[in-house]
């Protein structure tokens, strides 16, 4: 489904990531762990079309992402949750989320939807979103991105500083949209929340694909990951 | 003529000009708050939308050619002004010192191409109607309070017109960034650009339309005003720093903010302007500007920290 090869992007002259190739099947989640410039952000921006790439190819089922100007990436299917929420913040809940249904097929019914996974928003759809509690931020962060009605999604960080019962409600809703067949590519720093989750885990150093692992041989030997995040 | 009377007229003279500043500060404000660009060049297309006007009105005379330039004269520099954002501001990425030395240079162009084809004259548009309306005082007698009708004290229905007008332009102005997708769509390009990308949003059609848009507000603004004040090639300047001076004051980016400032700015100018002088106004302003960059430099509405 996601399919991203040999991926090569940085910041002016700098190059940060080095041909990294990744896949994410339907209904897979792929989790991508490492230190802090390692890259994964990077990654991320770069799938979006948020960051010229500097080689390399971005696929989506069988439409070529990178090729495609940055605003109709979304169009093809690849929801995204970035690190730190960036939401709109002026503009309400509701007005937060038809954002979200303008790139997508789904109009209200998808709305109704996603309102069902995050009852907490239903209540808030007139407030202004930079009023809302970080938990529920997050959540409108997660619920604009389905709104797209995306076949694939990129989360980074999605639970960062969150307590733990957010954390929870955002990570039942991951594993729903993975029974729906949505490709989910996550990234993620906390070894326990990765394990929870993931059907494989990548790690990512100085910018270069390291090691990949289905969660089940992690999870029999949790100290490799020690090398790559550095814990 | 009396204080109150005096003060009143004043007063009406104020807010012509308030009304006329809050659609030209407004164009300003929105291409800032949308795209982050000064556009030094602003007060030219407000030039062009009254010398347009004065050649729209030399074709077409009477009612309807004022009509006619009502409509040409925004689409026209709205169209002037896509152009001018394609080729240049996109070409320099939207960059914010160097649009501002860009539009600088804009400004230059439009003006001495205005001079080579205008002319160096100004040049008077007639207004579409201009029945003087006189206006009552109330004033306390021998016999208690009556009606009275001070000599000088009056208006024009055109001007009144133009207070109208300029309302009605901006709630629908409102109205169209509040309720409408293309409104929502400029909002959420406002509030982070990158995401609005990222939402399926064509960054650059949307400056595109917005650069377009705040030029044709000023252009409107332009050619209310003209019949008052005539057409010249160097008459942006004024507004251009009238419209810097209520978006500072009212918070870069916010539109309430312009509208509340243009009201200030423009009615004191107008009392200020009559009972002392016009350079006085200007002076009180200008120090106004210096007083809220230092004290509240985020402006009365604007967010903290933009």
């Amino acid at each position: 489904m996601l399919r991203i090869a040999d991926l090569r992007a940085g910041y002016g002259a700098a190059e940060v990531l080095h041909g990294v190739s990744l896949s994410v099947a339907p209904g897979e989640i792929l989790c991508l762990m490492g230190r802090n410039g390692a890259g994964k952000t990077t990654l991320l921006r770069a799938a979006m079309g948020l960051l010229a790439p500097m080689g390399g190819a971005v696929w989506l089922g069988e439409t070529r992402l990178d090729t495609l100007p940055a605003h109709r990436v979304p169009g093809a299917g690849l929801g995204y949750v970035p690190q730190g929420r960036r939401l709109f913040a002026g503009l309400s809940v509701a007005e937060n989320l038809d954002v979200g249904l303008m790139a997508g097929q789904g109009g209200a019914a998808l709305r109704e939807e996603v309102l069902d996974f995050f009852p907490r928003l239903r209540d808030r759809l007139r407030q202004r979103a930079e009023t809302l509690s970080g938990g529920e931020q997050q959540m409108l962060a997660l619920a604009r991105a389905l709104c797209l009605g995306p076949r694939a999604l990129l989360l980074d960080e999605p639970t960062e500083g969150l307590q733990p019962s957010m954390i929870a409600a955002i990570r039942d809703v991951v594993a729903r949209k993975r029974t729906e067949g949505v490709a989910v590519l996550l990234v993620e720093q906390r070894l326990d929340a990765v394990l929870s989750v993931a059907d494989r885990v990548a790690f990512l150093e100085n910018g270069r694909l390291a090691e990949e692992m289905t969660a089940e041989a992690l999870r029999a030997e949790r100290t490799r990951a020690h090398r790559y995040l550095g814990v | 003529m009396e204080f109150g009377p005096h003060l009143m007229l004043a007063t009406l003279e104020g807010a012509v000009t308030a009304a006329v500043l809050a659609l030209t500060a407004a164009g300003l404000s929105l291409v800032f708050g949308v795209m982050r660009v000064v556009n030094i060049a602003h007060g030219e297309f407000f030039m062009l939308g009254a010398v347009l006007a004065w050649w729209v009105t030399q074709a077409v005379a009477g009612p309807w050619g004022f009509a006619l330039a009502l409509v040409i004269a925004p689409l026209l520099v709205g169209a002037l002004a896509v152009v001018a954002d394609v080729t240049i501001l996109k070409r320099l990425s939207y960059d914010p010192e160097r649009t501002i030395v860009a539009t600088i240079g804009l400004l230059y162009i439009l003006q001495q191409l205005t001079l080579m084809t205008y002319g160096p004259d100004a040049r008077p548009v007639v207004a579409p109607f201009n029945t003087r309306i006189a206006l009552p005082w109330l004033e306390r007698g021998a016999d208690g309070w009556a009606l009275i009708w001070p000599w000088g004290l009056g208006t024009t229905t055109y001007k009144l017109a133009v207070i109208g007008a300029a309302a009605a332009v901006l709630c629908a102005l409102w109205l169209f960034l509040a309720r409408t997708r293309a409104g929502l769509v400029m909002r959420a390009t406002q509030a982070d650009r990158e995401m609005a990308t990222a939402f399926g949003v064509p960054v650059e059609r949307v400056y595109a339309l917005t650069f377009g848009l705040g030029a044709a507000l000023a252009a409107l603004a332009a050619v209310l005003i003209v019949p008052i004040q005539q057409a010249h090639y160097l008459m942006g300047a004024d507004p251009l720093l009238l419209s810097f001076i209520v978006v500072i004051i009212g918070g870069l980016g916010s539109l309430p903010g312009t509208l509340v400032a243009a009201v200030l700015i423009g009615l004191s100018d107008g009392i200020i302007s009559v009972f002392f002088s016009p350079t006085l106004a200007k002076i009180l302003a200008t120090l106004l500007v210096a007083l809220v960059l230092v004290f509240r430099p985020q402006g009365l509405f604007g967010a903290r920290g933009r």
